[in-house]
């Protein structure tokens, strides 16, 4: 995957995770929970989708990397690249 | 009769919310249910395929947003709805209510397992590895979940929690209600039953090993109860929630009074896991009608419990026999010909639908009763078509369940 397929697939985990929310004007840089109310079941649900789909394995210490969405993407394409 | 009770110890129905399988309010319900019209249809069900079930058709998202219903049950689902149902119908303003004051009190048959059936069916794709169960699962099987649902979505900070009484579910909630109003625990019940069971594949299953699961080439004539040829229960999912009020508290704001709960009765078997008793459904009708200080031929209309299974319903054919002899004043119905046994939802939605023969004095009827069974003969059943009576004061409902758990509601026209 590429980093523009990373980050589509991650809005589109996250939009399946709270469908009541708009994302199109989701900024890279901020925060995610600081723009749409995600809370942490909600992000572990990001976890899980992550483990199901790819077998990715995000471990706690380093969800801190899933804080935004630029950082997800940078943080996940090794991982995902192969897919 | 009993001496006339202080308002303040008067417990009355304000607001009915409902989801029956041929309803989704009690005007919809009612007239389906004077028409004839069943709510049972085909339904896929994991593992077993094609069954027969009542399924309910309300839209979720009147109440809830699309992030709620994925996080919570369906029996959440269902509860809010029908409690945000009936506190509209109650005309409350639930901004203006201390919701400190409000109890949330649900009986139900089951719930965790259509949780735990999917979750297992979801960990079954990867080789049964835990890592992928839910973190949603704990809080989705919680006991309390239906009626804790209800509290986050309308925001009540008064007590909630279900009552787990089988088949008789629907009835107990409903009684929990008005004790806990008439202890003063609250000001406001919203008291009832929910079931979700047509989810779980295990409760068809169960019922199919236990040879108890209704099946017919037509889908509309599998419930019926008392018909020689029944042959089970036609599982059905639904809700039923009642606004119960203090009558004093119910004057005072000119609520509508639906009627006033008169009398009840819980008691318990003790003799099989499955088979009800007679002579214990006998002496539950009693306690109803001593609690209530009237005698049987007080009783206009008594709704059965009957759910359509070859050994149960003539077990209560003789019970209201024996409470009401061989020629009662009382006519008698049966909602789950219509509706299927919607478990824990059952005792509070029968109730429900019979509420308006106050108003119109008509019983809706058992359908699906071509051939009556001898052993399960009751004189005054009202058969196919619906029947004008001239008096409806007093509604006897009865609701029975498992492990041999009675319950029996009285309700009253209300008289100030």
């Amino acid at each position: 995957m590429t980093k523009e397929q990373i980050k589509d697939t991650i809005l589109e985990i996250i939009a399946q995770i709270i469908p009541d929310e708009d994302l199109s004007n989701l900024k890279g840089d901020i925060p995610i929970r600081e723009q749409v109310e995600l809370d942490s079941m909600d992000f572990l649900d990001i976890i899980m989708e992550l483990r199901k789909r790819y077998g990715v394995e995000v471990p706690e210490d380093d969800y801190i990397h899933l804080a935004t969405l630029d950082s997800s993407v940078a943080y996940l394409e090794p991982r995902l690249r192969k897919f | 009769m009993a001496a006339k009770k202080p308002n303040e110890a008067r417990i009355v129905i304000t607001g009915v919310g409902l989801a029956a399988p041929n309803g989704n309010n009690l005007t919809e319900f009612r007239r389906n249910l004077l028409a004839g019209k069943s709510g049972i249809q085909k339904f896929n069900v994991r593992y077993m395929g094609e069954v027969l079930a009542g399924i309910c058709h309300f839209d979720p998202l009147k109440y809830q947003k699309k992030k709620e219903l994925r996080r919570g049950t369906r029996a959440g689902s269902i509860a809010i709805y029908c409690a945000q149902e009936a506190i509209a119908d109650a005309k409350l303003d639930l901004a203006g209510l201390d919701k400190s004051k409000i109890g949330v009190y649900l009986g139900i048959t089951e719930h965790g397992t259509v949780e735990t059936e999917n979750e297992i069916y979801e960990i079954k794709q990867f080789d049964y590895d835990v890592k992928y169960w839910s973190h949603h699962h704990n809080p989705r099987v919680v006991a309390n979940n239906p009626a804790g649902e209800v509290t986050l979505n309308m925001g009540i900070t008064g007590p909630h929690y279900t009552l787990g009484a089988a088949c008789a579910g629907g009835n107990i909630g409903l009684i929990h209600g008005l004790q806990m109003l008439l202890l003063n625990e609250v000001d406001l019940a919203l008291s009832g039953g929910v079931s979700e069971c047509t989810g779980s594949f295990g409760i068809f299953a169960g019922f199919r090993s236990e040879g108890a699961l209704a099946s017919h080439p037509d889908p509309e004539k599998a419930s019926r109860p008392f018909d020689k040829d029944r042959n089970g229960v036609v599982v059905s999912e639904g809700g039923c929630v009642f606004v119960l009020e203090r009558l004093s508290d119910a004057l005072k704001r000119g609520a509508k009074i639906y009627s006033e709960i008169v009398g009840y009765g819980i008691n318990s078997d003790a003799t099989d896991f499955i088979f009800p008793d007679r002579e214990r459904q006998v002496q539950c009708m009693k306690l109803a009608l001593n609690k209530a200080g009237i005698s049987p031929e007080d009783i206009d209309i008594i709704n059965t419990h009957g759910t359509g299974t070859i050994e149960g319903d003539p077990v209560e054919c003789q019970a209201i026999t024996e409470v009401f002899g061989e020629h009662p004043h009382a006519y008698m119905n049966n909602t789950k010909s219509f509706i299927g046994h919607a478990m824990g939802a059952a005792g509070a939605l029968e109730l429900a639908g019979n509420l308006p023969s106050f108003e119109d004095y008509l019983v809706h009827p058992t359908i699906n009763l071509d051939h009556l069974d001898p052993k399960c003969h009751l004189n005054n059943l009202v058969i196919n078509e619906p029947k004008r009576i001239d008096k409806v004061d007093y509604i006897l409902n009865n609701s029975f369940g498992m492990l041999g758990i009675n319950s029996v509601v009285i309700v009253k026209r209300f008289e100030e």
